[in-house]
């Protein structure tokens, strides 16, 4: 087995969903399944071949620090799930 | 152009440019005429998430207004487009066809967007697709899936497959879809359309709900590749809000469309047509090379070696940007929240595991694993290594040949339900697609055949960074040459 529920049950965790237990032991299968076939992958000497992360060649871009229209509270509030005045509502974090 | 026996909705974008220039037609009446046939049809392809008819006609009356007063400075000016649920429209709700963004309304509009209203484009709607892009049969879709107009029993391929199956459908003039690891090829040719991913950074990603950065672009899905040019020099461009996207000069549309491939070099990949390509979708693909062959290109074999790595390469590195990406739906600024928690940590957690669909999680949770502490080495980072390789492989190819031609996808549409239970089963069927995505490289599908039970099957053309003029060249000629952008599905059930 590559992965366990235990694993699972800790990457959900990292991920920040509530899994139902169906869904652990699915997951497992399934991941336990799709990570033996990346192991195709071992079968590469990769040891000085450097990583892509970006296909074309990327500097950093910079822009003037300028005053620029930006959004009104109202507007960026407009799909919130809970506000109050013009915050968003979250449970208490600090007791 | 003999287009007089047509109905409006059956027009393809260039057709009915020149006939709204020579204002024979409106644009109220072209629009009127596809809303007509998405209300005859749509039940039946479920392309639409949001048909916005309201909003389309009163586009379309400004754009006459335009025509009327200036005449049309723009090909675009007038047509009605279908749009792709995760592309933001300003003030039309963009789902990603996830209940997470089921009722998100965007206060701005995607770059892409904002140049086409610029040039008088008429959004009509915006159509469906697997959640988040993360599917390859738009079954995934919070809303239910896309059929295929071609036979209503298959899927249409995905992501967008909304995108394609409306174009198919004459239910949109042309579309737009994106396309991570062929989510605009695969279901182009699924439906006998054309799509084309364009190089990476040239078309900007802003306004582009994103699943995995350094792989998603937007493209154009079209009823032939005249209309697919038109499409990409109205989209492409640098753009300030997009960093990665590039400053180079768009693609001129006419200047692609050449009728001739004599002189010009075109690769086989031999990885693409070893085992696992469907016997009569190596046929027509094979014919489609030999046709080109007659016409004047050059045919050689080569070879791609690290083929065989992209997938797991592929499904390493999307995921884990997905991960990453996704982090922010947590019920607080927007979406879905679910009702039930007794603290902040649950609220995200209720809230993503009720939000999110089966496919999401999934991967969501792969691409966590993949970067977790003690896993980031052997998973994520091994495959930006391979990336490295695969990428190496299209620049030793193009070094011997201008294009690569191969089939799309090595199976025309499937049954829905047929694959849906087996993930990895439906991941390896992004074969030859994903590739070009590692790569950054554009690549077109256009249609080049049906299999003996009657479905389209798909010519997939592949260039160095930035050669879409080339692209459009070798499937511009092909078309040219054949009939098969001509065929139309006749949908069954619906009178004609």
């Amino acid at each position: 087995m590559k992965i366990t529920v235990n694993e699972v049950e800790y990457v959900a965790k990292l991920a920040r969903l509530k899994l139902s237990d169906q869904e652990k032991v699915l997951f497992t299968q399934q991941l336990d399944n799709i990570l033996q076939y990346m192991d195709k992958l071992n079968e590469l000497d990769t040891k000085d071949i450097p990583p892509t992360s970006h296909v074309l060649p990327l500097e950093n871009v910079m822009r003037e620090d300028e005053v620029r229209p930006s959004y009104s509270p109202e507007e960026l509030l407009a799909n919130a799930p809970d506000r109050e005045d013009t915050f968003f509502a979250v449970p208490k974090v600090i007791e | 152009m003999k287009t007089e026996g047509k109905k409006l909705y059956q027009l393809s974008l260039h057709e009915a440019s020149s006939r709204l220039q020579d204002r024979e037609i409106s644009s109220v009446e072209l629009v009127s005429s596809v809303l007509d046939r998405i209300e005859e049809v749509d039940h039946l392809i479920h392309g639409f998430i949001t048909v916005d008819a309201e909003g389309a006609l009163d586009q379309a009356r400004q754009a006459d207004r335009r025509l009327a007063d200036s005449g049309a400075n723009s090909p675009l000016l007038g047509i009605p487009m279908a749009i792709k649920d995760n592309i933001c429209t300003r003030g039309v709700k963009t789902t990603c066809a996830s209940k997470i963004l089921g009722n998100f309304i965007p206060p701005y509009e995607a770059t892409v967007i904002r140049r086409l209203r610029e040039q008088g484009a008429v959004i009509i709607g915006k159509t469906n697709l697997d959640e988040f892009a993360m599917g390859a049969s738009t079954e995934t879709s919070h809303f239910g899936c896309t059929r295929n107009p071609w036979d209503l029993s298959r899927v249409a391929g995905g992501s967008s497959g909304g995108s394609a199956a409306s174009v198919a459908a004459d239910a949109a003039i042309s579309s737009l879809g994106s396309d991570t690891g062929g989510s605009i090829r695969q279901p182009a040719s699924f439906c006998g359309v054309v799509g084309l991913k364009p190089t990476y950074g040239r078309v900007s990603r802003f306004g582009l709900v994103a699943y995995a950065s350094s792989l998603d672009q937007i493209g154009p899905i079209t009823k032939d590749v005249t209309d697919c040019a038109l499409m990409l020099e109205a989209i492409s461009g640098y753009d300030p809000l997009d960093s990665t996207s590039v400053n180079k000069p768009a693609p001129v549309a006419h200047k692609s469309l050449i009728n001739d491939v004599r002189g010009i070099k075109i690769g086989l990949p031999v990885e693409y047509f070893q085992t696992g390509v469907d016997r009569e979708v190596e046929e027509r693909v094979r014919q489609a090379i030999s046709l080109l062959q007659e016409l004047g290109a050059e045919v050689e074999e080569v070879s791609l070696p690290h083929t065989e790595y992209a997938v797991a390469t592929y499904y390493i590195l999307a995921t884990a940007e997905a991960s990453s990406n996704l982090a922010r739906y947590d019920g607080v600024k927007y979406g879905f929240r679910e009702k039930n928690f007794s603290h902040l940590v649950e609220l995200y957690e209720n809230t993503r595991q009720g939000g999110f669909g089966s496919e999401v999680k999934r991967r969501i949770m792969l691409g966590t694993y993949a970067l977790s502490a003690g896993y980031y080495d052997a998973y994520y980072l091994k495959a930006q290594k391979v990336r490295t390789l695969i990428k190496r492989d299209f620049e030793e190819a193009f070094q011997k040949v201008d294009c690569l031609a191969t089939p799309t996808s090595p199976i025309p549409a499937f049954g829905i339900g047929e694959k849906i239970d087996d993930p990895l089963q439906m991941y390896l069927l992004d074969i030859y697609t994903i590739s070009a995505n590692l790569a950054g490289v554009p690549a077109i599908s256009l249609p080049c055949g049906f299999s003996s039970q009657g479905m389209p099957i798909g010519l997939q053309i592949l260039a160095g960074h930035f050669q879409e003029d080339k692209i459009l060249q070798v499937a511009y000629t092909f078309e040219q040459n054949t009939d098969y952008h001509k065929q139309r599905p006749k949908i069954t059930n619906v009178p004609t």
